[in-house]
C-alpha cells in the first residue's frame, strides 16, 4: 500500500497574519506527484514549509505509512529530529560559496543525522554514491557546489533530498533555474522516483503546463485557499485561469495529447 | 537520463568500478586534509619554538632548547627569561589564536557570515568597556584578587555581549541577518560607551586604557594560561561534535532543519562556546582583531568546509599567525615589545593574500 498525506484543517500564520486558513485536502498518495501551483504570494512555499515542519502550523497532517497503515503518525509538533526521518524539504534558494564537494554535501545530509538514519560512514558513503549515479551526476561528485552551474546544483541538492531517502519529498520550484532540457529531465526523474519508491512527492511548480504533463494531481491555491483541485484536466480550466491568474486563456491539448495553455491576454 | 537501475552484468560491474574510484577518490581527498592539518600543526610548532627563541636578550637558539628540556640547567636569568617571560608569552599567543579563531569559526558558519568575528560582532569592544570601566572608574568586584579584577571586568563584558546575541538569536523571527546588525550595532554602542568613559579618564588611567585596548601579550601567566587551556580543553569536543551539523548548516537553514537538525539549539551551544572562548581570551590580552576574522578563511582556502577538518584547520591557523605576530612584535623595532594587537593585522594580511593568489591561480 502507498503511503498517504493527509490534511486536516490547516492554518499557518506570519505574527497574526493568516497565510493559509483551516485547508483541508483530500488525501494526497503515494507513487505519483502532486503539483501545487497557483498566483505569487498565493502561500504554495508556506503550505510546503508547513508540511516540512519548518513553520508552525495549526490542524493537522497525517501520514499514514506504509509500514502501519493503522497508525498514523501525527507530523505536526513533531520535533525536527523525528520529522526529518519522513519528510525531507528541498528549498528554492540555493546556498551560495560554499566550499564543499558535492559528494561531502551529500553525506552531510545523511551524517549529520546520524542517530535517526543509523548508518555507518561506509553505509552513507555508498549510498550518497547510488544517489548520485541516479540523478546522473556522479561525474559532479568532486566538483566544488560553487563551481557548478545553477542546473547542476539543483541537481546536487536534489540529491542531499533524495539520499535520506524520505516517504515525503517536497520540492519548491525544483525547475527555476534550468533550461528546458534539464528542467524535463528533472520532472521526468522526480516522476520516476515517485513511481519506483512509491514516495509521496508535493512540488511546487510556476509553469503551468509541465505541472500539467508531469503530476497526477493539481492543487490551485489562492490567497492560501483551495481553488481547484483535481486531476490535470478538471483543475486546469479557462474559468480558473480567468479567475485565479487573472488571465483569459485557452487549454488544448497539443498534437500528442499534452495538456497546453496559451494565454491571450491579461484580464 | 540514465534507465531506471538495472543492475545487469557488466552495467553493474563497470557501476562498482566507478563508485569504487569515487569512494578512493574521498579517501584521497580526506588523507590530503589530514596532512593539510597535520603540516599547519607542524608550522604551529616551528613558529611557536622561534617565538621562544625570539627576544631582545640574544639567547642563542640552542640554549632556548636545552633550557626547555632541562631547566635545571640553566643559570638563573636566563631561566625567568625562558620560563617566566618567554615561555608563557609564546604559549599565550598560541592559546589566543587558537581560541579567537575557534571563536570565529564557528560564528561565520552559525551567522552564514564571512564577515563575523569576535571583534567585527562586539564582542572585543564589550570588553574594552568592562576594562574601560574598572582602569578609569576604579571600581572592584568582590572576592576577585586585585590583578585579576580588569580580566573579570572585560570577561564579564564581553560574556554579556555574546549572551546579548543570544537573547536576540531565541527571539523568534530573528534572521541571521538581523543578528549580524545587532552585533555591529553593539560594536558602535560601546565604542562610543567607552569614548565617554575616556573623555571623563584622568591622563594617567587613559593611557593604560589605551594601551590596553591595543593588546599585548606581556600580561601573560602560568595562572592565566592555565585558565584559557582550560576553556579550550573544555569547548573543542563539543565544537567538534558538532562537525556534520555545522557542515550541513552550510547548505542552508531550511535545509539543515530538513535534515533533523535543530538549527536554533546548535546555534545556542555555539554561540555559548564563542562566549567563553572569545570573553576570556580578550580579558587576558585585550583586544587582538582579524585573527577571529582570517584565520577561519585561511582554513576555508586550505581544507574547505568539512569542519571536521575546518575547525581543526582554523584553530591551528589561528595559533600559527599570532605566533608570527608575537615573533614580529619583538622584531619590528629591536629592542621594544609592541603590543601583539598593532603586529597580527600586518603578519596576517600578507598572509591571507598570499593564499588568495596562490588559490586564483589554481583555478
Amino acid at each position: 500500500m502507498a503511503p498517504l498525506l493527509t490534511l486536516d484543517g490547516l492554518s499557518v500564520f506570519y505574527g497574526r497574519r493568516p497565510i493559509i486558513e483551516n485547508l483541508s485536502l483530500t488525501p494526497i498518495t503515494g507513487g505519483g506527484v502532486t503539483a501545487l501551483i497557483g498566483p505569487n504570494a498565493a502561500g504554495k512555499t508556506t503550505l510546503l514549509r508547513a508540511l516540512a515542519g519548518l513553520v508552525p502550523a495549526k490542524g493537522s497532517i497525517r501520514l499514514v505509512g506504509m509500514a502501519s497503515p493503522a497508525h498514523p503518525l501525527e507530523l505536526t509538533g513533531l520535533p525536527v529530529s523525528q520529522h526529518a526521518r519522513h519528510v525531507t524539504y528541498m528549498p528554492q534558494a540555493l546556498p551560495q560559496r560554499v566550499a564543499l564537494t558535492v559528494f561531502e554535501a551529500t553525506l552531510s545530509a545523511l551524517m549529520s543525522a546520524r542517530s535517526d538514519v543509523v548508518l555507518s560512514t561506509s553505509e552513507a558513503q555508498a549510498r550518497a554514491l547510488e544517489t548520485l549515479e541516479r540523478l546522473g551526476i556522479l561525474d559532479l561528485s568532486r566538483r566544488g557546489l560553487d563551481e557548478l552551474s545553477g542546473g547542476q546544483r539543483q541537481l546536487a541538492s536534489l540529491a542531499q533530498s533524495l539520499v535520506r531517502e524520505p516517504t515525503v519529498l517536497l520540492l519548491d520550484e525544483p525547475t527555476s533555474a534550468l533550461d528546458i532540457h534539464h528542467q524535463m529531465r528533472v520532472m521526468q526523474l522526480v516522476a520516476e522516483l515517485a513511481r519506483e519508491r512509491s514516495i509521496i512527492v508535493v512540488i511546487v511548480l510556476h509553469d503551468i503546463a509541465q505541472a500539467a504533463r508531469y503530476c497526477q494531481r493539481i492543487v490551485v491555491l489562492e490567497h492560501g485557499v483551495v481553488a481547484a483541485d483535481g486531476l490535470p484536466e478538471q483543475a486546469i480550466t479557462p474559468q480558473m485561469l480567468a479567475r485565479v491568474y487573472k488571465v483569459e486563456a485557452r487549454v488544448e491539448p497539443c498534437s500528442q495529447g499534452f495538456l497546453q495553455v496559451i494565454v491571450d491576454r491579461a484580464a | 537520463m540514465r534507465p531506471p537501475s538495472a543492475p545487469a552484468g557488466p552495467q553493474a560491474e563497470v557501476r562498482h568500478a566507478s563508485h569504487a574510484g569515487e569512494r578512493a577518490a574521498y579517501a584521497r581527498l580526506v588523507r590530503r586534509r589530514i596532512l593539510l592539518v597535520a603540516g599547519l600543526g607542524a608550522l604551529m610548532l616551528v613558529a611557536l619554538l622561534f617565538d621562544i627563541a625570539t627576544g631582545p636578550s640574544n639567547l642563542p637558539l640552542a640554549d632556548v632548547v636545552s633550557g626547555l628540556l632541562n631547566p635545571s640547567g640553566l643559570d638563573a636569568p636566563s631561566r625567568v627569561i625562558i620560563w617566566e617571560v618567554r615561555l608563557p608569552y609564546a604559549l599565550m599567543a598560541v592559546l589566543v589564536g587558537t581560541a579567537l579563531a575557534l571563536a570565529g569559526a564557528e560564528m561565520q558558519t552559525i551567522l552564514n557570515n564571512p564577515l563575523a568575528s569576535p571583534f567585527t560582532l562586539g564582542v572585543s569592544s564589550a570588553a574594552s568597556f568592562g576594562a574601560a570601566l574598572a582602569l578609569v572608574l576604579g571600581v572592584s568586584l568582590p572576592l576577585i584578587p586585585a590583578d585579576w579584577n580588569l580580566p573579570a571586568f572585560a570577561f564579564i563584558f564581553a560574556l554579556g555581549s555574546v549572551l546579548m546575541l543570544q537573547a536576540m538569536a531565541n527571539l523568534r523571527g530573528t534572521g541571521v541577518e538581523t543578528l549580524v546588525l545587532f552585533g555591529i550595532a553593539l560594536v558602535f554602542t560601546f565604542n562610543a560607551l567607552v569614548a565617554l568613559v575616556q573623555y571623563v579618564a584622568s591622563q594617567e588611567a587613559l593611557q593604560q586604557l589605551v594601551f590596553w585596548s591595543m593588546g599585548s601579550l606581556s600580561r601573560a601567566s602560568w595562572d592565566k594560561l592555565g585558565v584559557l587551556a582550560l576553556v579550550i580543553l573544555a569547548v573543542v569536543p563539543f565544537s567538534l561534535k558538532a562537525s556534520w551539523r555545522m557542515t550541513a548548516l552550510r547548505l542552508g537553514e531550511d535545509r539543515a532543519r530538513s535534515f533533523g537538525i535543530s538549527v536554533r539549539q546548535l546555534r545556542f551551544f555555539s554561540l555559548l562556546r564563542v562566549s567563553l572562548l572569545a570573553a576570556t581570551s580578550v580579558a587576558f590580552v585585550g583586544t587582538i582583531g582579524f585573527i577571529g576574522l582570517v584565520a577561519p578563511h585561511i582554513a576555508r582556502l586550505l581544507v574547505g568546509e568539512d569542519h571536521r577538518f575546518f575547525l581543526p584547520a582554523s584553530m591551528l591557523a589561528g595559533a600559527v599567525i599570532m605566533s608570527l605576530a608575537s615573533v614580529g612584535s619583538k622584531l619590528i623595532v629591536p629592542g621594544a615589545l609592541l603590543p601583539v594587537g598593532i603586529v597580527t593585522a600586518l603578519v596576517g594580511v600578507p598572509f591571507f593574500m598570499v593564499l588568495i593568489f596562490a588559490r586564483r591561480e589554481r583555478l
